[in-house]
């Protein structure tokens, strides 16, 4: 069944729409486990997994013993206009949770948004990096909530679990405003800004369903056991910055393991054909994150790597 | 005066980006002022031009107090300017939100590291800011609820209004939230407009920033128009008033009227057939603090906060 949450007019003869598909079946007091995306409009790979997870979860109705909520797109102005934000409005969407009723319209849409998920028995924030960064399937949870969430994660099937530290402004994003009144919020990141990436996508549907499984509200046969992932607590994720501005060359993909002096890539420059600098890993780790976007600047972020002898 | 770079990178095609700082006087890190930290602060980097060529002849004529020097930054982010671009032209980041920074992170986190790496340790800091709702202001000193917001010098600026606000955690990473947490007593200054230059704003906004420094002891003489007895509110305080629907933006009132109950602020108009779908009314009498100024609203969209008390 589809709802709408929020609805307001827009100024030339549109309505502002919000919408989720609400699939029901067994228990009507049963768990409710949402998946939401599409909270930056650049991030697409929410879209397919919740195509998949409403297709599937449909054709196999009575596998489900619950409720199954799919919100695809929290920001929909920001995805039909290929934008990160929210068009007209200059801060991120995902820094004004649990939002404002008095406030702005997108602080009393983001206000919609969390009384609407809020006392869910457990919600999957679906992200997908940027246009700038590659990232290989991962969750990522707050330190101060690793104990209880952890757990979770590692039934999801991805490769790596990042518990990082709490930093202020991350406290105004709709996973810790969920989990600060005590809704499980899940972030996943994968792949990168305005693509889709089919396996990765079909992977975490499968994590998913296997999740709601062990949860007791899914209830289909032979479901493959997943790979436990990589669980990176404490400091020890390297950043690896651009040291000149330049076109970033690379052969590789995210999802590897690196070693301590490996070229990751190197940062050009077209006019003169010089290499300006060589971007190459410190530690040996495992690299989940590398640059996407070639154009750089001083300062930007190449890779991220989970240094393997810290942890 | 004494030119000097702040900070400069090169850049993939383009020239170096540059920010440039201006000193005046001699001794100990007295105020420092910044201008525009995004591309569309025009009315900001247009103030600190003017600011720079006015304490050029001060300080040629002995009016900066001894011992005293003032450092102005027109422009911290002259990149986004050139390209008609508000925030970080390259990942449309902002600078302003990056703060105290980190010189061994991303981009505009060097930049803002830069920034604050120069301005810290002044005694007083001004930020010429813009707002991140779409709006005139009446122009205002503003102020984040640290506890060591110092609204006594807040006063000596005269302008009309000092506000204070609680700092929401996106506001964390403000220059002034900063700014204020390593002991300058930090203020944000709103001209009144942001994208477009408004001369009377901007003398007034020139008139505050002297009359302050005169009044501080950093400048030795000087009049500097007529000040104003502040009013100091809580941002917590004002009325906000909301379009009921969407439509064409008439606004029949600018910032600073005085208003009184039933009186139209403005119409939102039917965009197909033109006739009045909201008369809004103010419901209290008070003056007109803030006021949205583009031409098409959504529903429910901030329209006016109104000083009622």
């Amino acid at each position: 069944m589809i709802k709408t949450i929020v609805s307001t007019e827009l100024p030339i003869d549109e309505q502002f729409r919000i919408r989720k598909n609400v699939i029901q079946h067994g228990r009507k007091d049963g768990l409710r486990f949402c998946v939401v995306t599409g909270t930056h409009g650049d991030e697409l790979e929410g879209q397919m997994v919740c195509y998949e997870l409403a297709r599937i979860a449909t054709e196999h109705i009575d596998a489900l013993d619950g409720t199954l909520e799919i919100y695809p797109a929290l920001n929909p102005l920001g995805i039909d206009t290929i934008q990160r934000g929210i068009p007209n409005f200059d801060l991120d969407m995902n820094r004004i949770f649990p939002g404002d009723p008095q406030g702005t319209m997108a602080e009393q849409t983001a206000h919609a948004i969390i009384e609407d998920i809020k006392g869910a028995d457990m919600v999957i924030d679906i992200h997908s990096s940027n246009l700038f960064l590659r990232e290989t399937p991962q969750v990522r949870i707050n330190v101060k909530d690793a104990e209880w969430l952890v757990p979770f994660a590692e039934r999801l099937g991805t490769d790596f679990v990042w518990v990082h530290d709490a930093a202020t402004v991350l406290e105004a994003t709709l996973a810790h405003s969920l989990n600060t009144t005590g809704t499980p919020c899940l972030v996943v990141e994968m792949g990168v800004g305005q693509r889709i990436n089919h396996k990765m996508c079909r992977r975490l549907v499968t994590g998913i369903f296997h999740l709601m499984q062990t949860m007791g509200m899914w209830h289909k046969a032979a479901m493959a056991e997943l790979p436990q992932p990589i669980i990176c607590k404490g400091d020890c994720v390297t950043f690896l910055n651009a040291e000149t501005s330049g076109v970033f060359l690379t052969e590789l993909k995210c999802g590897i393991n690196v070693s301590q002096g490996q070229t990751i890539g190197q940062i050009v420059d077209p006019l003169r054909g010089q290499v300006l600098s060589t971007v190459s890993s410190p530690v040996d780790g495992y690299l989940f994150t590398i640059r996407a976007y070639p154009i750089v600047y001083e300062g930007s972020l190449m890779a991220r790597i989970f240094n393997t002898d810290r942890s | 005066m004494r030119t000097e770079t702040i900070f400069e990178m090169t850049s993939p095609c383009r020239d170096n980006f540059r920010i440039k700082g201006f000193r005046f006087g001699e001794g100990e890190k007295t105020l420092a002022i910044v201008g525009a930290m995004r591309g569309d602060e025009v009315q900001q980097q247009y103030i600190c031009s003017q600011l720079v060529s006015r304490l050029t002849t001060m300080e040629q004529r002995g009016g900066i107090v001894k011992g005293r020097s003032i450092l102005v930054i027109p422009s911290c982010n002259p990149f986004s300017m050139n390209v008609s671009h508000r925030f970080w032209s390259m990942d449309n980041t902002d600078v302003n939100r990056m703060f105290p920074g980190y010189d061994k992170g991303e981009t505009t986190q060097r930049i803002a590291a830069a920034i604050f790496s120069t301005l810290n340790g002044f005694e007083y800091g001004i930020q010429l800011a813009s707002y991140y709702v779409p709006g005139d202001f009446v122009p205002h000193v503003r102020m984040l609820k640290t506890g060591y917001e110092d609204v006594e010098t807040a006063r000596l600026f005269g302008m009309r209004y000092v506000t204070t606000y609680q700092p929401r955690p996106f506001d964390t990473t403000l220059l002034n939230y900063n700014w204020q947490l390593w002991n300058t007593k930090a203020f944000s200054l709103y001209a009144g407009k942001t994208n477009q230059i408004d001369v009377n704003t901007c003398g007034e906004t020139i008139d505050a920033i002297f009359r302050m420094m005169k009044r501080t002891g950093i400048i030795s003489f000087g009049t500097h128009g007529a000040a104003y007895e502040s009013i100091v509110i809580d941002e917590a305080s004002l009325q906000h008033i909301k379009a009921r629907h969407a439509g064409i933006y008439c606004r029949l009132v600018e910032t600073g009227s005085r208003v009184t109950p039933g009186e139209s602020l403005a119409h939102v108009i039917d965009p197909y057939n033109g006739q009045i779908l909201n008369d809004v009314k103010a419901t209290a009498e008070g003056t007109v603090f803030f006021a949205h100024h583009r031409p098409v609203v959504f529903q429910n969209a901030l329209l006016f906060k109104i000083h009622t008390q």
